[in-house]
């Protein structure tokens, strides 16, 4: 998560299906929601808050090509060009015996470039544990809708009476 | 929109909300270790203590401290490690495969299954660069340039492909892990009263805050990993059979190698976690979360791999009399009735017969009989790669060669350290790291659980107790 600034209003839900209705009914009424933050995913709710669809298969699928492109060169030039062996009288390049270390290290380019690609991505890393955070029992049993109040037209009191109406149990100001 | 199927029993029992999930999970790791905990993590020490100078003793004097002879060159070793393979594939079976398929039922237990995994490859590996003799030269095994030897690695060799493939299956396996634990670790550190606790887990949460857009990202790469690590498992112990299967010995020779070692490694894997988590819902008072259901679930399991595996063992005694190959026959008899016969008979009791005892719907509902036939099955496919390993090569071609095998204290004492370390390991694990996936089990609460509570949010049952006073690092019980 990157740093974050401004002026912002924190609705606090209770209920995942509560939060999931409220972000359409909300977003209707023109309030324009940063985030959503929740203890564990909530379906449709990218779709509801209109976050584009994560293209991290695009790069997942680009490592793994990589990978099977490392292990088929790698096999190929030591064993048929830089020392070629023959072995049980076969071609020194066998691909058959290639395939199960270039499956191997096509997962393993695949997964490892794509949580690489993951933390990257949502700004995780081992130092970002001192970043602030609209509400800590957004990890445990609470829903967290941030407003930025900055990028809204609306005035203070209509969004906050519009989270009101919408399920939220509280309504708070955090400004960073 | 969410909707409870009244015809199969909830998964997570007793009416619990998110915020009690939390509070059943966490109290375990943010409570002082338990006297119970501590003389376990004890002895497990010493275990793993006594097997470590047996393994020390082992690499200073070299492999002859074993019982291996000119004829019986592989034998405890191989053994252990193919055990100790087998036993990790449960893990990701549960965790990418289940999750594949959408077994709900996966959440309760994934955890703990992909750590047994991860502690299983550990102690398989051991026994790899043991059997080396040298372990400071195990990087010979790495395709590294001709400076450091005179040739490159035989890619042709499944001895190679192994070393590509437990390697990758360890590290993708861990990878899987840990972004599962993310979420539950930052519940950890938005909970931690400690300043060293909210440190630790906090950088290992590395800064995760449960917005939307990461969700959708976590899932997207759970799903993917998942579809990786499911050709892969099935790849490892494939590959596992294939050290066996491309040889020429009689009784390794043989086809049905693949798929009759993937099922047997799943077999034992589920005994594996059947041991552990009867032990752990106990322990951590988990039986709301890891209920009758998945017990018997995965004796459902059990029963299924021990069947196939059976039949595994029927085609191969077949085949080889079918084939009308004089040695390969005679590999098998041997096996049936030669010295060795009670190797054969104890792997057949165990794993043929005792897994179809699990028809009964009473026993596959005893928790007492599931520990006893989970054992049994541990044991039986510890037998079943002895069988594979020893009874085909202590007879070869040469009748004068012919010999038998008895392992040495330090034969038994290197097995023994395995123990030792992947129970320091696992209680390590199971006293620093939330047990239960907690973010899943939230996901699944709700369309699972039969007394749901008019609102599933709230504060948890024991808070409500002792409203007053925070509970965080204080020993509930």
């Amino acid at each position: 998560m990157a740093e974050l600034s401004g002026k912002y209003l924190v609705g606090v839900y209770d209920d995942d299906d509560t939060v999931l209705h409220a972000v359409p009914r909300l977003r209707k009424a023109g309030v324009k929601i940063q985030e959503v933050y929740s203890p564990f995913p909530i379906h449709g709710m990218d779709d509801a808050l209109g976050h584009p669809r994560t293209r991290i298969g695009i790069a997942a699928f680009m490592f793994g090509v990589t990978g099977c492109c490392v292990a088929l060169t790698l096999m190929i030039w030591t064993m048929g060009i830089d020392w070629p062996m023959i072995v049980g009288g076969k071609d020194s390049i066998s691909l058959p015996n290639y395939i199960p270390i270039t499956f191997e290290l096509t997962v393993l380019f695949t997964a490892f470039g794509m949580v690489t690609t993951f933390f990257i991505s949502n700004g995780l890393s081992p130092a970002a544990h001192k970043h602030e955070r609209f509400d800590v029992r957004a990890t445990d049993n609470k829903f967290v809708m941030a407003i930025n109040l900055g990028r809204n037209s609306m005035s203070e009191d209509e969004i906050s009476r519009a989270l009101r109406d919408s399920g939220a149990e509280e309504v708070n100001i955090k400004q960073f | 929109m969410h909707v409870t199927s009244p015809v199969r029993e909830p998964l997570i029992q007793g009416g619990k909300t998110y915020a009690d999930v939390t509070e059943d999970i966490c109290r375990h790791v943010e409570g002082k270790p338990t006297k119970e905990w501590k003389i376990a993590f004890g002895i497990s020490l010493l275990v793993l203590a006594y097997g470590t100078c047996c393994l020390a003793w082992t690499w200073w004097e070299g492999l002859g401290v074993w019982g291996l002879n000119k004829t019986v060159g592989w034998a405890w070793d191989i053994t252990n490690f193919v055990w100790w393979v087998g036993i990790g594939h449960a893990g990701t079976l549960i965790s990418a495969i289940l999750l594949l398929f959408r077994q709900k039922w996966r959440t309760s237990i994934n955890r703990a299954a992909e750590a047994m995994t991860i502690f299983a490859v550990i102690c398989a590996a051991s026994f790899i660069l043991m059997h080396m003799g040298r372990p400071w030269m195990a990087y010979w095994a790495l395709p590294l340039p001709n400076a450091f030897g005179s040739l490159w690695v035989n890619f042709n060799s499944p001895l190679v492909w192994d070393v590509f493939a437990i390697s990758t299956y360890f590290s993708v396996s861990l990878v899987f892990w840990y972004i599962g634990l993310i979420p539950d670790l930052a519940t950890i550190r938005d909970r931690a009263t400690s300043k060293v606790s909210r440190f630790m887990y906090g950088t290992f949460a590395m800064g995760w805050d449960g917005s939307a857009k990461t969700w959708s990202r976590y899932e997207y790469i759970s799903l993917i990993l998942a579809g990786l690590s499911t050709p892969l498992v099935l790849s490892v112990h494939t590959i596992v059979s294939m050290d066996f299967a491309t040889s020429v010995i009689p009784g390794w020779h043989t086809t049905i190698f693949p798929p009759y070692f993937v099922a047997g490694a799943i077999f034992s894997g589920f005994a594996m976690v059947q041991n552990l988590m009867l032990i752990t819902r106990v322990v951590y008072k988990l039986e709301d979360y890891i209920t009758l259901e998945h017990i018997e679930t995965m004796n459902k399991v059990i029963t299924l791999t021990g069947s196939v595996v059976g039949v595994a063992y029927i085609t191969e005694f077949f085949i080889a009399w079918y084939s009308g190959v004089e040695y390969e026959s005679y590999a098998f008899i041997n096996r049936a009735t030669g010295p060795y016969w009670w190797a054969y008979w104890a792997m057949m009791t165990c794993n043929v017969i005792s897994p179809q005892l699990f028809w009964s719907r009473k026993l596959r509902r005893s928790i007492t009989f599931t520990f006893f036939i989970s054992v049994i099955v541990n044991i039986g496919m510890w037998f079943e790669r002895f069988v594979i390993i020893v009874t085909s090569l202590h007879r070869d071609y040469i009748p004068s060669s012919w010999a038998m095998f008895s392992p040495t204290r330090y034969d038994i004492g290197d097995y023994i350290f395995s123990f030792g370390l992947f129970f320091t390991l696992f209680l390590l694990f199971s006293k620093y790291l939330p047990v239960v996936n907690m973010a899943e089990v939230k996901a699944v609460i709700r369309s699972t659980s039969a007394n749901l509570p008019k609102k599933i949010a709230g504060v948890a049952k024991v808070r409500q107790r002792e409203a007053a006073a925070p509970l965080f690092n204080k020993d509930i019980e």
